[in-house]
C-alpha cells in the first residue's frame, strides 16, 4: 500500500514539476517578452513568477524523493537503477536525467532566478547574465524532460534494457 | 551558430534527438 501512495505522490509531484516547466518555457517567457514591450511585466514578475516557481522547486524534490524511495522499496535498487544494471537500466535513464534536472532547479534556476525577479540584491548586469543561466537551465530541463518521460513510462509498460 | 534552446521548437527537436541516441543506447548497449 505504501507503494502505490508514494506511486500516486510521484506522479502527481512530478505533473505540478513539469507542467510548471514547461509554463515557464511555452506561456510565461514568450508572454515576459511581450509584456516587456508593453510595459505591463510588473504583475507577473511580482505576483505569477515567485509563486510558480515556489511549487516548482518543491514539486521537483518531492518527485525525486517520491522516485528514490520507490526505487529503494519497489526491489529494483537505488544502486541498481543508477548504475544502470540489467532490469533497473531503462527507470536508471530516467532517474539519472530526472536528477540532473533536479539539480538544474536547485542549482542553476531558483539561485539565478531570485536575483532576476530581485528577491536578492544584484545590479543589472548580473541580473542579466542571471537571467541567460536560469533560461538556458530552464531550457535545458525541457530538453532532458522529452527522454525522462518516455524511459520513466518505457520502464513500467515496455522495458527496453533487460 | 545559433543556440538550438533560444527556440522552443529547436528545444523540442534537441530533446527528440537526445531521445534516439539514449534509445539506441539502452537497446544495444545496456543488455
Amino acid at each position: 500500500m505504501e507503494l502505490i501512495i508514494d506511486r500516486w505522490l510521484h506522479i502527481w509531484a512530478g505533473i505540478t514539476w513539469i507542467g510548471l516547466l514547461y509554463y515557464f518555457n511555452a506561456v510565461q517567457v514568450p508572454g515576459l517578452a511581450a509584456a516587456r514591450a508593453d510595459g505591463t511585466n510588473a504583475g507577473i514578475t511580482k505576483h505569477i513568477a515567485p509563486r510558480a516557481l515556489l511549487w516548482f522547486r518543491w514539486s521537483a524534490l518531492v518527485t525525486w524523493l517520491t522516485g528514490a524511495y520507490y526505487l529503494e522499496r519497489s526491489g529494483i535498487g537505488l544502486t541498481n537503477a543508477f548504475l544502470l544494471r540489467g532490469s533497473a537500466a531503462t527507470i536508471g535513464i530516467g532517474a539519472w536525467l530526472g536528477t540532473i534536472m533536479l539539480f538544474n532547479v536547485w542549482v542553476l534556476i531558483w539561485p539565478n532566478q531570485k536575483k532576476v525577479l530581485g528577491l536578492v540584491q544584484a545590479d543589472d548586469a548580473a541580473k542579466a547574465k542571471a537571467g541567460r543561466v536560469a533560461f538556458l537551465a530552464s531550457r535545458t530541463n525541457t530538453m532532458l524532460s522529452i527522454p525522462m518521460i518516455f524511459f520513466m513510462a518505457a520502464s513500467a509498460h515496455f522495458p527496453i534494457a533487460r | 551558430m545559433k543556440n538550438p534552446l533560444d527556440s522552443l521548437w529547436g528545444t523540442i527537436i534537441s530533446g527528440l534527438v537526445l531521445l534516439i541516441i539514449l534509445y539506441v543506447i539502452s537497446v544495444n548497449l545496456l543488455r
